[in-house]
């Protein structure tokens, strides 16, 4: 469904991606891992097409986006919901503009459809009362998701989302992670997930796939990873991973715990 | 020392430098004017979104009209005054309404309109839309299948291109009537014949240069306001607004300037209007 082919990405003399390659099936729902400024946000937008690639090819279902007009871009775009890192809300608009911004822009519905559709969003991230705020108004996770409750507005395939749940507390965080998740099972949403959480990775992930220096040094489901002796991602997994996963027999992870049996 | 006299160094680096500026300058100039070009066969591509469209008209409006007014106003006094007193050694300062309207209506009006709107207008569009572009508003944009150049710059071309020969009327008559209130209440000059001449010397061609010299100036201003906002790159940052901000505002000055000139040129000697 979507597939990332030996993508090169650089700004100025900074590279950024070298020779990325990234196969995500459909209904599947990735998670992103790599250190901060790895370049994860950074790839997400040229999935959606924001940023033009140096080389490489972008395959979204079964078209090449990397060399396409916008008229065609934009069809493919319909397609895709996108959580920014930033929430990247429109400041001019109140709450309930920004989520029935599609709606607004590429369908017929009345005012009161759109509401309906604001406030059902809304419900979904946990959020109410809120529809006529400017976005200034609000906290930054709450931000966060308004962002997402945009991105599920037009009811996407696929959903890209840049670190979810950063900035929300614990319970929230379990319902974003719960909502993914859901999103995926049920409705056959593709999604791919940046994030920092470990406990999120897990929860929702259903791959997983490690950015490192501009390449991919580690892909495959979690139970898979998890015993990958790669000291990199181990690491990684290392210092925000749930304690059930720490306690799988894995000699490279032991290492970096201490958690020596003998 | 380490560096002998002769060495040719130092003026081929200021010959590079110098190239890079220009080579820089031109790409941008190029960059702007595709962006026009985009702009305005945007403009012709339905649906044009109303609702937009008269939120900036109102906000240019609302923003401008008393400080055209004023600044109108004044320049109208100033010109009333240097005039009288610059043609009276002469006994010719009957003719100075004449002086003043047709300076105003031909000059000052459209050039004191597109000052006061290069800075508050233009630079206001590219604080917002470099805001925009920094916080990734601009991409979210483009994410969700909206043209940013449709949904952000169409509506702020428009609103300019029609503003401000609107502001230019208003500032046209503040400043006829400043003429007036300066001649009249400083030197008792005969109100009656000031209208009357005033009414004498509006031709309609220049009447048209005024609004044509407005309407290319207000094209200008949002052109510019727009391509500085969406230039900045993404990794500038707050103070890559402000930086873009007030290169915004001098460019256009600049503009105006030199567009002035240019439309002098063509309007009076090569279309030989009055
Ligand atoms: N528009 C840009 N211009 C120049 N450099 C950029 C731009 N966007 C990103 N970069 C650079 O690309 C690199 C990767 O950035 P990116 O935002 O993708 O990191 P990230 O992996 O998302 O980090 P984090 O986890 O902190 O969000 C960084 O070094 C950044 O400086
Ligand atoms: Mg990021």
């Amino acid at each position: 469904m979507i597939s990332v082919k030996n993508v090169r990405k650089a700004f100025d003399e900074k590279i950024v991606l070298n020779g990325f390659d990234l196969e995500i099936p459909r209904g599947e729902s990735l998670v992103i891992m790599g250190r901060s400024g790895c370049g994860k946000s950074v790839l997400l937008k040229i999935i959606a097409g924001l940023l033009s690639v140096d080389a490489g090819e972008v395959w979204i279902d079964g078209t090449e986006i990397t060399q396409l007009k916008r008229k065609p871009l934009n069809q493919i775009r319909r397609k895709i919901g996108m959580l920014f890192q930033s929430a990247a809300l429109f400041d001019s608009m109140s709450v309930a503009e920004n989520i029935a911004f599609m709606l607004d822009q590429h369908t017929d519905l009345t005012e009161q459809e759109m509401r309906k559709v604001v406030d059902e969003k809304l419900n979904l991230v946990d959020l109410d009362g809120v529809q006529d705020l400017r976005p200034a108004q609000l906290s930054g996770g709450m931000r966060k998701r308004v962002g997402l409750a945009r991105a599920l507005a037009f009811n996407p395939e696929i959903i890209l989302y840049d670190e979810p749940t950063t900035g929300l507390d614990p319970v929230t965080c379990t319902e974003i992670n719960e909502l993914i998740r859901d999103l995926n099972q049920q409705l056959q949403v593709t999604s791919v997930v940046v994030t920092h959480d470990m406990h999120s990775a897990f929860s929702v992930g259903t791959l997983m796939v490690m950015l490192h220096e501009g390449k991919q040094i580690a892909y495959g489901k979690p139970e898979d990873l998890i015993n990958e002796e790669n000291p990199i991602l181990q690491q990684f997994i290392l210092f925000g991973a749930p304690d059930q996963i720490l306690n799988i027999d894995n000699p490279t992870l032991k290492e970096f715990t201490g958690r020596q049996t003998e | 020392m380490s560096n002998p006299p002769s060495d040719p160094a130092p003026s081929n680096e200021f010959a590079t430098i110098i190239k890079k500026r220009l080579y820089h300058s031109l790409s941008e100039t190029g960059d702007a004017f595709r962006l026009l070009a985009e702009t305005i066969f945007q403009i012709f591509r339905p649906p044009l979104q109303f609702n937009l469209l008269m939120k900036q008209l109102l906000l240019i409006g609302f923003n401008s009209l008393s400080v055209v007014l004023v600044s109108g106003f004044f320049t109208g006094m100033v010109l009333g005054i240097q005039g009288y007193v610059q043609l009276k050694p002469y006994a010719v300062e009957g003719s100075v309404a004449k002086f003043v309207s047709v300076s105003v209506v031909k000059e000052l009006g459209p050039m004191i309109t597109a000052f006061v709107l290069s800075g508050r207008i233009g630079a206001s569009i590219t604080a917002e839309l470099s805001t925009m572009k920094v916080t990734e508003q601009i991409d979210a944009l483009e994410v969700m299948g909206t043209n940013p150049v449709k949904h952000l710059v169409v509506p702020r071309f428009l609103a300019c291109s029609i503003m401000l020969p609107t502001l230019t009327i208003f500032s046209t008559f503040a400043g006829i009537f400043g003429g007036y209130v300066a001649v009249v209440s400083l030197f008792g000059f005969n109100g009656d014949f000031y209208i009357l001449q005033v009414q004498k010397y509006l031709y309609v061609g220049s009447v048209l240069i005024s609004l044509i010299k407005a309407t290319s100036f207000g094209m200008a201003i949002a052109a510019i306001g727009c391509y500085k906002g969406f230039s900045i790159s993404t990794a500038g940052g707050a103070e890559g607004v402000g930086t873009a901000t007030t290169g915004s505002a001098v460019i256009s000055l600049v503009t105006i300037l030199v567009l002035d000139f240019v439309l002098n040129h063509i309007l009076f000697n090569i279309l030989g209007l009055v």
